[in-house]
């Protein structure tokens, strides 16, 4: 039912060529407090159904609202972290409306008192042009506090969608935990990047929102949820300026629940708002739900003006006044901005810029860093984690973290390599190992027997051995044509199984032939 | 100040969730003008320079510590609900998604 | 003292038990025995937990036997307003959509009363979601007035009220969002304190006006209050807005009932024109007799206090229809399908259980609320309102400037007759007009007798006004003017009301 009529779309480049898209993303994040955001229930995902609940959070009657002072505290230090305002006062409000999710029908909420406003995000995004990056600058409008709602289970019909759905059964378990939604400003001048700004910016948010510690921002838990806002206006006529073009009617998408989608979704309305535009048509101002399986987004509700939330400052509450001594002892916590890290681990591990571009693409950084700080070298742990495990991840379809490797099994790894015990192919084969679940490398070593040759007796024996069998080359070697080595070497390690050392051989076999 | 239509009652009645019938609908319109005339008082007032009060006492950062309580168990949760299945509150199907 | 029991006051029941001349048991059964005779006809219990209250008693008595320090009102009984929510007590709040709801919880106040060993004896009528003036909107019926059964006992506390002045309980708990604590004392002749907003926990109140309601003690006598008002006072960590500070020592300013030397303030605007003539004279006696005590009289002007119902039928009717959007039909409470609709959604049960669910009164005060927060008319209303409100708490910062408390009639009139002003919403409004103010100011208020009006022989009640947080005034003010009343009348004003027969048993 949900994937109802195929609609029109441009083809994406041509869209651009005819309009100019406009962005405002709203995220809501779960905060990782351990209680809700009113009440002392615990916040644990995936508990029995209705088993944290209590008559605050189930909106019983006569149960009254008590801020959680952590959930204040992390919207603080996320308002910090996003270079906002920190209100010296501010409220909550009411927004009123009915939904069977909602215990109270109102959600408790901020509406024009947030905690936390005009900050900013810089992310970067691939050059227009070259091969370089590009900072852009993300205005964030607001962040505020507000609390999530239950969840439903809709039975009957025909996929457990909401259509066509007989009944519905809601579990309050989610309803009452904190979150904080960050609004953007319309985000204009992206252009063509329009997308790729919206992925990145969710997944910069997404690793600030982690280095504070404030959220487990889980997209596919629901931690970290995503609301595109898309709207085109036409291109600026030749000589005038874009920003003197009014904004279109925009649609909001909601459910985009990964940074794929994320990208997708506003790349698919553009595509969809351009054809409705080109057929003459205006864009209606609805809420539109992405679909993972099919790339499109559907209509959903029509925002009209009939939608009226009768906001009110909540009278259950008094207002929250952090003092600045407060916020200052909150800025004192924030970690490293990531641009800054980023600029750091650079200089520390002594990459290029293309090579650091790799592994923040990779999105190895917090891996490498502790690898590094397990006892490898920088070069080894990019090595490693984006070259041979982000190669497997890329065939295998699946995520670099998905193969119960750790840091400190590549710390290991690279140990065992710099001892001389291992070299790099054999290094590969214990890595096998430890992706098999065979136990760490130097357990999957000795299990399979892999250990370089060390003994110069064995070496020299087989040295000896390949020198007799193969005495045209090793006279070539003679006449002093060094690269002939190579074929001896390759013998000899043939001799060993592979495990030798390819230098000492090679040491040994020039000895002899010098 | 405007009086309130009987297309207005209706749609507040929408927005408050109540269903109301047409004969209530009729006597509603006659009360609830009657009411407003008399609580319109408030715009004599001047507006300018009053702080509104939205609470009686000035209290602020009232909170409480992140530390987790019982909660009530769903059987006690569940057990004033009208219907209940698989330990959720079984409600009519939803028609809109939000 | 059988036959006495019912008659005592809260204090000497306390100190029956406390020399063992009763035991708790004997005292719960008195009541329950006066319950049986008489409420039929006052109507002013929606439930009695004869069970759970004899309980209660048994376990107190043994606890004493044993030589446990207990508190001063342990085993003394009490009715709470069905507005509380009770576990093991149903909890309507006068309204069908909340019909047989049992709550999982206690609110704090009834957690307090337990913790003390006051054993409830059941949950009083009141006005549905308290919005009235005359309990007349209860779904259950009316309450009637104990001093003439045809007559309404105030609201919407209007069972507390009538419990007491009945003698089916020697206490009870009310609540005041406007008044419906003490315009019920005032029209049947007992105590009624709302207390200093935050000074009594709303945890467990179901909210009708949230920064309105306040909880507070129904008795018969001055001194009761106060120790009533020491046992539910204090902070609660469940309720934001409940005040962190100890309880003001109300009992000792009750005992000492002193006003020499207290400068006490008549408003200008609360008298006079539109007050019954019965009920301007007794308040004008009152006052003397304060003054003759030692007190300075002095009268004070409250200009705000014209628009203060209006402020207050915009205010709460807005927090109300936020706060009444919870019963939905979803959770708990009623649930009724709509007619004729096949398969209906949730949105179409909500609709038609709000409809089946709440009576006019209530219905009329939502879509009121529901306009007033609207978009487009916010400014003008609400948020007009709310600047109304901040001029009346300005106002009693002058007055409080010039006076140490403030007095006025607590009522406009004595007791109405049972359906006079149902058709009417706006004279039933003005029942409040005196009270309104300490709510939407939060500051604490008392009503006490007066005296009966020439006119019809009814009661009458003075309303005594404090500053925020200054309670204690109050009591020292209203048990003096109680003693020298008590005195003038020859015994306490209820003595004079009628008996009323056990015709109904
Ligand atoms: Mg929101
Ligand atoms: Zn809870």
């Amino acid at each position: 039912m949900a994937t109802a009529v195929t609609e029109d779309v441009v083809d994406y480049d041509e869209a651009l060529e005819r309009y100019d898209p406009v962005m405002g993303l709203e995220v809501h994040v779960e905060l990782n407090t351990a209680t809700k955001m009113f009440c002392g229930c615990a916040t644990e995902f995936g508990a029995e159904p209705n088993s944290q609940v209590c008559p605050v959070c189930l909106g019983l009657p006569g149960a009254l609202p008590v801020v959680n002072a952590k959930a204040v505290e992390s919207a603080i230090r996320i308002g910090l972290a996003l270079s906002c305002q920190i209100a010296p006062w501010c409220r909550f409000a009411r927004k009123n409306y009915f939904y069977p999710d909602m215990p109270k029908n109102f959600q408790t909420s901020q509406y024009d008192e947030p905690i936390a406003f005009e900050g900013h995000l810089d992310v970067e995004v691939p050059a227009a042009i070259g091969d370089g990056t590009e900072i852009f600058r993300v205005e964030i409008e607001r962040a505020h506090m507000e609390e999530d709602t239950g969840k439903s289970l809709h039975v009957g019909g025909a996929t457990g969608r909401i259509h066509g759905a007989e009944y519905s059964l809601v579990d309050y378990n989610r309803a009452g935990i904190p979150l904080i939604e960050i609004v953007t400003k319309p985000l204009t001048g992206a252009g063509k990047r329009a997308p790729e700004v919206a992925k990145a910016y969710v997944a910069a948010l997404r690793d600030l929102l982690r280095a504070l510690g404030v959220s487990d921002v889980k997209m596919e838990q629901g931690s970290l949820r995503c609301d595109a806002n898309v709207s085109l206006r036409p291109r600026a006529a030749a000589g005038s300026e874009q920003e003197t073009v009014p904004l279109g009617t925009r649609t909001e998408t909601k459910n985009v629940n990964s940074l794929r989608s994320v990208e997708r979704a506003v790349r698919y309305e553009i595509s969809r708002q351009a054809a409705v535009l080109d057929r003459g048509d205006r864009v209606t101002q609805e809420t539109r739900h992405w679909h993972e399986d099919t790339g499109v987004t559907t209509s959903g509700r029509e925002k009209s003006d009939a939608e009226d939330y009768r906001y009110f400052p909540e009278p259950d509450l008094v207002p929250v006044a952090p003092t600045p001594e407060t916020v200052e002892r909150l800025r004192a916590t924030l970690p490293e901005p990531p641009s800054q890290r980023r600029r750091r681990l650079q200089q520390d591990w002594g990459y290029s810029d293309l090579e650091m571009r790799d592994v923040m693409n990779a999105g190895a950084v917090e891996l490498i860093e502790e690898t590094v700080a397990a006892g490898a070298t920088p070069a080894a742990a990019r090595k490693w984690w984006t070259g041979e495990l982000a190669r497997r991840a890329n065939a295998e379809g699946r995520a670099v973290e998905d193969f119960g490797v750790t840091p400190a099994h590549i710390a290991e790894l690279d140990g065992l390599v710099r001892s001389g015990r291992l070299n790099d192919s054999m290094a590969r084969q214990v890595l096998d190992g430890v992706v098999a679940g065979e136990g760490g490398p130097t357990e999957v070593a000795d299990a399979r027997g892999l250990e370089l040759v060390q003994d110069d007796g064995a070496l020299e024996a087989a040295v000896d051995k390949v020198i007799a069998a193969n005495a045209d080359v090793a006279q070539k070697v003679r006449d002093g044509k060094v690269q002939a080595a190579g074929a001896l070497i390759g013998q000899v390690m043939k001799e060993l199984r592979g495990q030798a050392d390819a230098g000492r051989a090679r040491e040994l076999i020039l000895a002899k032939l010098g | 100040m405007s009086a309130l239509s009987r297309d207005d009652v209706a749609h507040l009645a929408g927005l408050a969730r109540i269903d109301l019938s047409d004969a209530e609908l009729d006597r509603m319109v006659g009360e609830l003008g009657v009411i407003l005339e008399s609580v319109a008082k408030v715009q004599e007032v001047a507006a300018q320079d009053i702080e509104p009060m939205s609470h009686p006492l000035p209290l602020t950062n009232v909170t409480r510590p992140d530390e987790v309580r019982p909660s009530l168990g769903a059987e006690a949760a569940l057990a004033g609900a009208p219907a209940q299945e698989q330990q959720r509150f079984s409600v009519p199907r939803i028609l809109a998604e939000d | 003292m059988n036959s006495d029991i019912t008659r005592s006051s809260a204090a000497e029941l306390a100190h029956a038990l406390d020399s063992r001349e009763v035991s708790s048991v004997e005292v719960v059964q008195a009541h329950l025995d006066r319950i049986a005779a008489v409420d039929a006809d006052v109507h002013a219990y929606l439930h009695v937990d004869a069970q759970g209250a004899l309980e209660a008693a048994r376990e107190v008595d043994q606890r004493r036997a044993a030589g446990e320090e207990l508190h001063v009102l342990a085993g003394v009984p009490i009715a709470v307003k069905d507005v509380m929510v009770t576990k093991g007590m149903p909890t309507t709040c006068g309204s069908k959509i909340l019909q047989g709801w049992m709550p999982p919880y206690d609110s704090t106040v009834v957690a307090r009363l337990r913790a003390t060993g006051m054993p409830m004896l059941g949950k009083t009528n009141m006005d549905e979601f308290a919005m009235g003036s005359s309990t007349e909107h209860s779904a259950y019926g009316p309450t009637h007035n104990p001093w003439d059964l045809s007559r309404i006992p105030g609201g919407s506390g209007g069972g507390s009220s009538a419990v007491v002045a009945a003698y089916e309980a020697p206490l009870a708990i009310g609540t005041d969002t406007g008044g419906s604590i003490r315009q019920p004392a005032a029209v049947t002749g007992t105590v009624g304190v709302k207390p200093t907003y935050g000074g009594v926990s709303r945890y467990g109140l179901v909210a009708l006006a949230s920064s309105l309601d306040q909880a507070g003690p129904v008795t018969r006598t001055v001194l009761d209050a106060a120790l009533l008002h020491s046992v539910i006072g204090g902070h609660d960590p469940m309720d934001s807005t409940s005040i962190d500070a100890p309880v003001p020592a109300v009992v000792e300013a009750a005992r000492r009932a002193e006003v020499r030397g207290l400068r006490v303030g008549i408003i200008k605007e609360l008298g006079g024109q539109g007050y019954q003539a019965g009920v301007q004279a007794r308040f004008e006696e009152s006052v003397q007799l304060l003054q003759d005590a030692g007190a300075e009289v002095v009268e004070v002007s409250c200009p705000s206090f014209d628009y203060a119902l209006a402020a207050y039928y915009l205010i709460l009717p807005s927090e109300a229809s936020s706060n009444l959007a919870k019963f939905d039909a979803m959770r708990y409470g009623l649930r009724v399908l709509p007619e004729g609709v096949r398969d209906p959604s949730a949105e179409e049960v909500m609709a038609a259980t709000r409809d089946a669910g709440f009576g006019d009164e209530v219905k009329r005060r939502i879509i009121l609320g529901t306009y007033a927060l609207s978009s487009g008319y916010y400014d003008a209303y609400y948020g007009q309102a709310q600047k109304v409100r901040r001029l009346i708490a300005d106002d009693f910062v002058t007055a409080f400037g010039q006076a140490d408390v403030l007095l006025s009639p607590t009522s406009p009139t004595t007791a109405f007759k049972l359906g006079d002003k149902l058709d009417d919403p706006m004279s039933m409004y003005l029942q409040d007009v005196a009270t309104i103010p300490a709510n939407l100011a939060g500051v604490p208020g008392m009503s006490l007798p007066s005296g009966l009006a020439d006119e019809d022989g009814l009661p009458t009640g003075i309303q005594i006004l404090a500053p925020a947080t200054q309670d204690q005034r109050l009591y020292g003010v209203g048990a003096a003017l109680e003693k020298m009343l008590t005195e003038r009348w020859g015994g306490p004003l209820l003595s004079r009301a009628p008996e009323l027969t056990a015709k109904g048993a």
